[in-house]
C-alpha cells in the first residue's frame, strides 16, 4: 500500500532499533571474540574435566526440574479442569501466576526459609529422619525452586490447552457415560500430548538458562552450571578464557534448544494469560473428586509455601532499620532509576520493531517477506538463544582494558535487561498495534494524517494501554533481575537484587528476608498493574 | 466543468493505459469519466471493482499508465495529496475520537481548527441530519449514522471527486435508500465527480448516470445506465445480474443459519 512518508519513517526507526540491539549483542560477540583470539590456546584448554562436569551438570538438572515440573503439571491441570466449580479455583490460578513475576533471588530465599538448615521446616524434617536436616542446598535447593517456577507456569498452560476442548466434546463424553479412565484417555490426553513438547521444551529452556537459582542455591563446583560458570570465571577466578569458552557452549546449547522449540512450534515467551472461568459440566466419582482436590490442595501448599515463608521471614526482620539505612535507599532508588530506563528503552525498541514490520507488511502486500521484514518480525525473539549473562560476559571482557568495568554498570543493566524484556513488551504491543492499523491505515493515508499528528491522535489512544503493559512488564524484570548486575555491581553501584546477595553472602539472613519481602511486593505491584492494563484493553 | 479551482466543481478524472499486478491477477483499465457525472461500476467478486477505486485514490500504484484528475497525472502521489474523497464499506471513522473530531479531520489532519473550520464542520454536520451528535463516539451512532459522519466529512474536505467503495452495503433497504438519496442531494449541490462500486442494480438505477462493468480486470462494458437495464443491455452485464440474484438468495440462506 502506498502511504508516503510515514511509511519510511516507521522502517527507519525499526532500523534503528534493530542496530541497537546488532550493537549489544555485537559487542558481546567482539569480546568474545578478541579474547579467543589472543588467547586460543587457553580458551581451548578451557575444555576440560571441570567443563565436561558443569555441562553435565546444567543438563542434568534441566532434565530433571523439568520432568518434576511438568509430570505434576499434568495432574494438577487436569484436576482443575475437571472441576470448574472447585472452590477457589480462580484464585488458585491466579495464585499460579505469582512465581512468574517473582524475581529468582526472592523465590530463592523463600525456598531457603521454607526448607533451608534453618527453614521453618527443618524442625519437622529433622524429627522425620532421625538426623539433623542438612538443607536444601545443591541439586535438592535447586529442583525445589526450579520446580516453584515452573510446576504452576506448566500447570497453567496445559489448563489453557485442556480449555480449548470443544464443550461438546465434554457432553459427548458424559453422555457415553466415560469415566476418569477413558475420558483421560480419548478426550485430555490428545490435547495435552499437543501441548507437551512446547511446555517441557519452555521449562527446560528457563531451567538451563537459570542463573539465579543455581548462583544462590547451587552449592560449589558440584552444582554449578554454565551460567554461574561463566560468572565465576570472570568474577572470581579472572579466567577470561575459559569464560570464553563456557560462553561459546552455553551460546551452542540455548541456540539447539531454541532451534528444537521452534520445531516443535512451541511459545517461548511464557507467559499464560487465560480466562479462569470455565463453565463446563463434569461429572467426577467421590474417589476422584477427594483424589483431585488432594493433589491441587499439594500443588498448592508447595507453591504457596515459599510465597508465605517469604512474607513471614520478611516480617521478622527489622524492617524500620532496613527502610532508614542508606544503603538500602539507595540501592532501591538506583533499582527504581534503572528500571524504569531500562523499561522505556525496552518499550521504545520494542514500538519501533512492531511499527516497521507492519509498514513493511503494508508496502510489501504479497510476495515473498524481506531479510528486514523478518529481522524487525523475529528479532527481538533472537534475545532468547542469548541469556543476559552471556552478553554481559561479551561485554565484561570487551570492556576489561578501557578502566573501570564497574562504571558501566548501569548502562549495562538498563541495555540488556530493555532488551531481554523485548520478546514480552513486543507481544503486548504488536497485536493492539497492528488491529488499530488493520482499521486505520487507509483513513491516514486518505486525511493525510501521518508522523507526529498520527501518533498523537490516532496511534497513542491505542497503544497507551499496552504499551504501559509493556512498561510495567519490562521495569518488573528489569527490578528482579540478578544477571547483569552480578557481573558489574560493585560498591558505586548496587541494585536490590546486589544488595540481597550480598546480605546474604554475609550471612545477614533477617537483612536478606526483609529486602526480598520489600522486592518481591514491587515486583508483583508492577506485573499486576501490567496485567490489569494488559486485560482491559478489550473493553 | 473542469475548473477545480473552487472545488464546487467536479473533475474529470482519466485512466490512461493503466496497469496493475496483484499477485497472479493482472489487470489494465483505461477509463474516462466526465467531469461532475456519476459514475456506477459493478461487476462479479475479484473482477477488480475496488482495485480501480484504489488506484484513483492511491492506495495502489499502477504499474504503468497515468491516472489524471482534471489535467494533472497524480498516479505517484500520495492518496492525501490527490484531489478526492473516498468513503469505505467501514472503518470510515477513528473509534476514539467523537463525530466533530471525526469530521474535523477532514480540515485538519493535526486537528487544530480555525473558527471557521468549526463553522463548516457543523454546518456539515446539519446537512447531514446529524446535528445534535457532535460529541458521541462511533460506537454510540447506528451503522447508517456512522455512514452519515464520513459524508460530512466528505463535505468538509470538499473535494472534486468523491469516492465511493460500497459504503452502504451493510445498511438496510430503506436506509440504503435515505444514504443514496443524500449522495444524490450533496451531489446536486457541489457537483462533484462520484465513482461508486456497488453490487446492487438498484443502486446504480437509483442515482447513477454511467455504468462502467468490470469483468476479470477488464472493463468489458461502458454506457448509460438505461441502456444497461433494458432489453439490449449487455449480455455479460445480464448474466451477471442473474447471478447476483442467485447468489443473494444464498447469503440469506447462509446468514439465517448462523
Amino acid at each position: 500500500m502506498r502511504t508516503g512518508q510515514t511509511i519510511d519513517r516507521r522502517v527507519t526507526a525499526g532500523v534503528v532499533a534493530l542496530a541497537a540491539i546488532a550493537i549489544l549483542l555485537g559487542g558481546a560477540v567482539a569480546g568474545l571474540l578478541t579474547e579467543a583470539a589472543s588467547n586460543w590456546a587457553g580458551a581451548v584448554a578451557a575444555f576440560d574435566g571441570y567443563m565436561a562436569r558443569v555441562v553435565r551438570f546444567t543438563l542434568w538438572q534441566a532434565a530433571l526440574s523439568t520432568i518434576l515440573s511438568v509430570l505434576p503439571a499434568i495432574a494438577v491441570a487436569r484436576a482443575l479442569s475437571r472441576h470448574p466449580a472447585f472452590p477457589g479455583r480462580g484464585l488458585i490460578l491466579r495464585l499460579f501466576a505469582v512465581p512468574l513475576a517473582l524475581p529468582a533471588i526472592v523465590a530463592a530465599l523463600g525456598v531457603l526459609a521454607l526448607y533451608g538448615r534453618a527453614g521453618y521446616f527443618a524442625g519437622i524434617f529433622s524429627s522425620l529422619s532421625g538426623q539433623a536436616w542438612p538443607g536444601a542446598y545443591g541439586l535438592s535447593g535447586i529442583l525445589v525452586a526450579h520446580v516453584f517456577f515452573n510446576l504452576p507456569l506448566a500447570t497453567r498452560l496445559f489448563v489453557e490447552a485442556l480449555d480449548t476442548v470443544p464443550a461438546d466434546q465434554w457432553r459427548l463424553a458424559s453422555q457415553l457415560g466415560m469415566r476418569a479412565g477413558p475420558s483421560f484417555r480419548f478426550v485430555e490426553w490428545p490435547v495435552i500430548r499437543a501441548a507437551l513438547p512446547g511446555v517441557a521444551g519452555l521449562v527446560f529452556m528457563l531451567c538451563i538458562t537459570s542463573f539465579t537459582i543455581v548462583l544462590t542455591l547451587g552449592g560449589g563446583p558440584r552444582a554449578t552450571t554454565l551460567e554461574v560458570a561463566i560468572y565465576q570465571a570472570l568474577r572470581f577466578d579472572f579466567d577470561p578464557a575459559r569464560a570464553v569458552a563456557l560462553t561459546a557452549l552455553q551460546i551452542l546449547l540455548t541456540a539447539i534448544v531454541v532451534a528444537v522449540l521452534a520445531r516443535l512450534g512451541a511459545n517461548a515467551v511464557g507467559d499464560a494469560n487465560l480466562s479462569v472461568a470455565s463453565p463446563r459440566v463434569r461429572d467426577a466419582t467421590p474417589t476422584e473428586t477427594l483424589l483431585n482436590s488432594l493433589v491441587i490442595a499439594l500443588a498448592l501448599l508447595f507453591v504457596a509455601g515459599p510465597m508465605l515463608a517469604t512474607v513471614l521471614a520478611g516480617l521478622q526482620a527489622d524492617l524500620g532499620r532496613l527502610a532508614g539505612e542508606s544503603a538500602v535507599l539507595k540501592a532501591t532508588a538506583t533499582s527504581l532509576v534503572l528500571a524504569i530506563l531500562s523499561a522505556l528503552l525496552a518499550a521504545l525498541l520494542s514500538l519501533s520493531l512492531v511499527m516497521a514490520r507492519r509498514a513493511l507488511q503494508l508496502q510489501r502486500r504479497a510476495g515473498q517477506r524481506t531479510l528486514l521484514e523478518r529481522l524487525t518480525d523475529t528479532g527481538a525473539g533472537f534475545v532468547l538463544v542469548v541469556p543476559s549473562i552471556v552478553i554481559g560476559a561479551g561485554w565484561f571482557i570487551l570492556l576489561r582494558y578501557t578502566g573501570n568495568v564497574f562504571l558501566l554498570a548501569p548502562v549495562m543493566v538498563v541495555t540488556v535487561n530493555a532488551v531481554m524484556a523485548m520478546p514480552f513488551a513486543v507481544r503486548a504491543i504488536r497485536p493492539a498495534y497492528d488491529a488499530a492499523s488493520e482499521r486505520h491505515e487507509k483513513l491516514c493515508a486518505l486525511l493525510g494524517i501521518a508522523g507526529r499528528d498520527r501518533f498523537r491522535l490516532i496511534d497513542w489512544p491505542a497503544l497507551r494501554r499496552p504499551l504501559f503493559t509493556a512498561l510495567a512488564f519490562a521495569m518488573a524484570l528489569s527490578l528482579g533481575d540478578l544477571g547483569v548486575i552480578a557481573l558489574f555491581g560493585s560498591d558505586a553501584v548496587q541494585t536490590l537484587p546486589y544488595l540481597l546477595l550480598a546480605r546474604m553472602g554475609s550471612y545477614r539472613t533477617a537483612d536478606a528476608a526483609g529486602l526480598a519481602l520489600l522486592l518481591g511486593l514491587l515486583c508483583l505491584a508492577l506485573m499486576t498493574l501490567a496485567d490489569r492494563l494488559g486485560r482491559n484493553r478489550y473493553d | 466543468m473542469t475548473d477545480t479551482s473552487n472545488g464546487r466543481t467536479g473533475a474529470a478524472v482519466r485512466l490512461d493505459g493503466v496497469t496493475f499486478s496483484y499477485g497472479e491477477a493482472s489487470m489494465a483499465f483505461d477509463l474516462t469519466v466526465e467531469a461532475g457525472s456519476i459514475t456506477a461500476i459493478m461487476g462479479p467478486s475479484g473482477s477488480g471493482k475496488s482495485t480501480l477505486l484504489n488506484l484513483v485514490a492511491g492506495f495502489e500504484t499502477p504499474k504503468s499508465g497515468r491516472v489524471l484528475i482534471g489535467d494533472r497525472d497524480v498516479a505517484h502521489e500520495p492518496p492525501a495529496a490527490r484531489p478526492l474523497s473516498m468513503v469505505f464499506q467501514e472503518n470510515n471513522l477513528f473509534a476514539h475520537l467523537d463525530v466533530a473530531q471525526n469530521v474535523g479531520l477532514g480540515r485538519s489532519p493535526a486537528l487544530r481548527l480555525t473558527p471557521s473550520d468549526r463553522t463548516a464542520v457543523s454546518e456539515a454536520l446539519v446537512r447531514t441530519g446529524l446535528g445534535g451528535k457532535e460529541h458521541r463516539l462511533p460506537r454510540e451512532l447506528s451503522g447508517g449514522e456512522r455512514q452519515r459522519v464520513a459524508l460530512a466529512r466528505v463535505l468538509v474536505r470538499d473535494r472534486p471527486v468523491l469516492l465511493l467503495d460500497e459504503p452502504f452495503a451493510s445498511l438496510g433497504p430503506a436506509l440504503r435508500e435515505d444514504m443514496l438519496g443524500l449522495v444524490a442531494d450533496l451531489h446536486a449541490e457541489r457537483g462533484m465527480t462520484v465513482l461508486f462500486v456497488t453490487h446492487q442494480p438498484e443502486d446504480a438505477r437509483r442515482i447513477g448516470e454511467t455504468m462502467v462493468f468490470l469483468e476479470d480486470g477488464k472493463i468489458t462494458a461502458i454506457g448509460e445506465v438505461s441502456k444497461f437495464f433494458g432489453k439490449h443491455g449487455p449480455e455479460a452485464f445480464r448474466r451477471y445480474i442473474g447471478s447476483v440474484a442467485g447468489s443473494l438468495q444464498s447469503h440469506g440462506i447462509a446468514r439465517k443459519r448462523t
